[in-house]
């Protein structure tokens, strides 16, 4: 039986006053109260379809843990959750709801839809601070070794699945701290660190080993873990690749940076905080952000928040074809980032030292749909018009990283560098390798690759089930006709 | 965490640490490079490979003290810790048996070209080296190079030791005397790769050189190091280092060695004000 309607909007979410947080890197959203997180939890109809959990990529009990967060029962609402996600306070925070769980959620057809975020989000946290002594619950060892290439979500993901089904896990990462993009690229006013590292120190007292400063491919090949290193299968979830710059004249002006960099150097090196720490970031007075998806928000935000007293977001697109989350976009317009849509940059140009002293933009206008399905942007002639920036930041997308493909001869590809995998089990052209994420998929959201780490948990544990491997040989047959 | 095992004082503000890396060292090759981070509050910084031990599971790497980051790394001592190294990175260099190769060092870069050096005389190949400096006190790796080279040739700008004159100077000598030169492998300060190049496009002569651009991780990810090559955009750390210099845009690649020089000059002087006047000298 469904529930009687309540309110017809969402529980608004206490966030930071925004002309404050847009000069702090602490988080903007506070999180719900336990009153907010029940009275949204009571939000919701229980419908009978309950169409939420298909439209979850890790197909979490969603009515099932808001009923328990409606009745007081938060313990059993964490358990409820954690059973499908192992990374829910990241997920409360960075996942794009709008367009899963809240986007097909019953009450959403004629109000507001529940704000499953904001109460997955609510239940983590209440679950960190008083469940932290709970003792992880794991099968025996099985003997059985399994590598896990990138620690970012998708491999945090195949790493807490897989120490849980009793194997053995290692995880490499290049870089000198484990998270991959939670931690150099979605900032800290977003994401706070801690969070990152709470759910890495849960992984690493299930047991799982982590190696960091090590880059497969270089310091040891995928070859060398199958063989050498005695791994029964690996996954790779290398992530993000090279970034890609406009090509146009400046671009490599000083002061021109890709999201990546620009980020990385402010979220991971800390540049923010230069010079206690040694690695530095031009701060701009005006910093011009190119592109529209939540990694052009979390670079514009951070130039706000490094001080710049203008920061435009140029986006070659309508506001309705930005791929960024919602609320990033609210709430960078709240803290004041200037929106240049249906503008693209055509050039930089540079002051005599070689910094950047400004930009040339075009208008643009909506033209016929592209392969995207998205209306493709066409330049209206005569509409160029100057900007006067010191910074750009380059958020227009990626390829692939080609440092560990490189080295694995066997391993299949497409013409864009990324790793040929099947989409149901992960597996790739060489049986015991799977892999998932970015570096399969191309740029994504967080969840997307944790859903494609719990398929290839899945698949690595069928995989070293079956002592014939003979369900993998197919699959291998058609991932290499591809 | 990486155990500084030995130091040496090459020449002033130049050390030489042997440190603990044993996966490293057991993989890398001439023309690799590595990662370093010193500590927690540290820059992520590159640092070519000079030398590996295996069986002790070592790497060397030289250090020229310029700023904050090269001078602390310098002041370290033997049991003392590096947080993270990580590589090997970069492509090794190619080497071509049987070749009559030119090595030419500048300054720290004979840190770089000295493995290069060994590796072409690995591979019977006949090397002429040749290295120079501003002067003899900042001359390194000359008797390391020398016992590995056919003919080795030494220049310093002042004239206290060696040839008085510029490395191109040296290498326009062997040029015109019609020595058979397949390959010139020049490695030093921007200037120094730029005249080299310029020398060696009028001979018809391949030149490679290996650039230390500003980085970040390092793998391929933040797009720090672009160069532009030929007209193409190429990433040193997964690319390179080492490009034809015949084709890269020097311009641009001194232009962006110079991002961060304000905030370089803050970052020494806070560090020497913080540890008093000692800092930065050789210890």
């Amino acid at each position: 039986m469904a529930k009687k309607i309540g309110s017809k909007t969402k529980t608004p979410m206490p966030c930071q006053e925004a002309r404050p947080r847009a000069r702090n890197f602490s988080e903007v959203a506070l999180g719900y109260s336990v009153e907010m997180a029940v009275a949204e939890a009571n939000r919701c109809i229980e419908c009978k379809n309950r169409p939420c959990i298909a439209g979850c990529p890790v197909e979490i009990d969603i009515p099932g843990f808001i009923k328990a967060v409606a009745e007081n029962r938060f313990v059993d609402a964490a358990h409820i959750l954690k059973s499908k996600n192992s990374l829910p306070a990241i997920c409360g925070r960075v996942c794009p709801q709008e367009e899963q769980c809240e986007k097909v959620c019953t009450l959403g057809v004629k109000f507001e839809p529940v704000g499953v975020g904001r109460v997955e989000r609510f239940v983590a946290d209440w679950a960190r601070e008083n469940l932290a002594d709970e003792t992880p619950q794991k099968q025996p060892p099985n003997g059985k070794r399994v590598a896990v290439v990138g620690s970012g979500p998708a491999g945090l993901t195949v790493a807490g699945d897989l120490i849980q089904m009793g194997y053995q896990v290692t995880i490499f990462e290049a870089l000198h701290k484990a998270g991959g993009v939670l931690v150099y690229g979605i900032p800290e006013f977003r994401l706070p660190k801690s969070i990152v590292q709470n759910e890495i120190d849960y992984l690493l007292h299930m047991g799982v080993e982590l190696q960091t400063n090590v880059v497969i491919g270089k310091s040891l090949t995928l070859d060398e873990l199958l063989s050498e290193e005695g791994f029964d299968a690996v996954f790779i979830g290398t992530g993000a690749g090279l970034p890609s710059f406009m090509k146009i004249p400046g671009i490599n002006l000083i002061g021109v940076y890709s999201a990546n960099e620009y980020l990385t150097r402010s979220n991971l090196m800390k540049a923010y905080r230069f010079p206690e720490y040694d690695t530095p970031l031009i701060r701009a007075k005006n910093v011009a952000v190119v592109g529209g998806g939540n990694t052009a928000m979390d670079s514009v935000r951070t130039a706000l928040r490094l001080g710049a007293d203008h920061a435009y977001l140029i986006y070659r697109r309508s506001r309705n074809e930005m791929p960024a989350r919602h609320e990033e976009i609210e709430h960078a317009e709240e803290e004041g980032v200037q929106f240049h849509l249906l503008t693209n940059p055509v050039e930089i140009f540079g002051n005599e030292r070689g910094g950047v002293r400004g930009m040339r933009c075009q208008r643009m206008e909506l033209g016929e749909p592209d392969d995207s399905g998205r209306r493709r942007p066409v330049p209206v002639p005569g509409s160029e018009f100057e900007v006067e920036v010191d910074t750009v930041v380059m958020a227009v997308g990626q390829g692939a990283n080609p440092v560990l493909t490189s080295t694995a001869p066997n391993l299949k590809t497409n013409k864009w560098g990324n790793i040929v995998a099947d989409p149901e089990t992960c597996a790739t052209s060489i049986p015991g390798v799977f892999a998932g994420g970015d570096i399969v998929s191309g740029g994504a959201t967080v969840i997307l690759a944790m859903g494609a780490g719990r398929k290839a948990a899945r698949s690595i544990h069928a995989y070293l089930s079956d002592p014939e491997r003979s369900s993998q040989t197919e699959i291998q047959e058609a991932v290499m006709q591809g | 965490m990486h155990r500084i095992v030995r130091k040496n004082q090459l020449a002033a503000d130049v050390v030489q640490l042997e440190v603990e890396a044993p996966l490293i060292a057991r993989k890398r090759r001439a023309g690799q490079f590595v990662i370093v981070h010193l500590n927690e509050e540290a820059e992520r910084i590159p640092l070519t490979i000079a030398d590996s031990d295996p069986a002790r599971g070592t790497l060397t790497l030289i250090i020229q003290g310029v700023g904050k980051s090269t001078k602390q790394l310098n002041r370290l001592q033997a049991g003392d810790v590096i947080r993270d190294i990580l590589g090997p990175l970069g492509k090794p260099t190619h080497i071509q048996p049987n070749s009559q190769v030119v090595c030419i060092g500048g300054g720290i870069g004979a840190a770089v070209v000295y493995p290069i050096v060994r590796a072409f005389r690995e591979s019977s190949s006949q090397v002429i080296s040749i290295i120079g400096a501003r002067t003899k006190s900042l001359l390194i790796l000359e008797d390391e190079i020398r016992a590995l080279s056919e003919q080795t040739i030494v220049t310093t700008d002042d004239g206290s030791y060696g040839m008085s004159g510029f490395v191109t100077d040296a290498l326009k000598r062997i040029l015109s005397n019609g020595k058979v030169v397949d390959e010139v492998i020049a490695i030093g300060p921007v200037p120094m790769m730029r005249a080299v190049c310029k020398v060696t496009r009028e001979a018809g002569v391949k030149t490679v050189v290996s650039l230390n651009p500003i980085m970040v991780d390092g793998t391929g990810m933040c797009g720090g190091c672009r160069v532009m090559v030929g007209g193409k955009m190429q990433f040193v750390c997964v690319d390179g280092p080492e490009f034809d210099g015949h084709e890269v845009d020097f311009d641009e690649l001194t232009a962006r060695l110079k991002s961060y020089t304000q905030f370089e000059k803050e970052s020494l002087e806070r560090y020497e004000n913080l540890c008093g006047v000692h800092c930065g000298l050789p210890a």
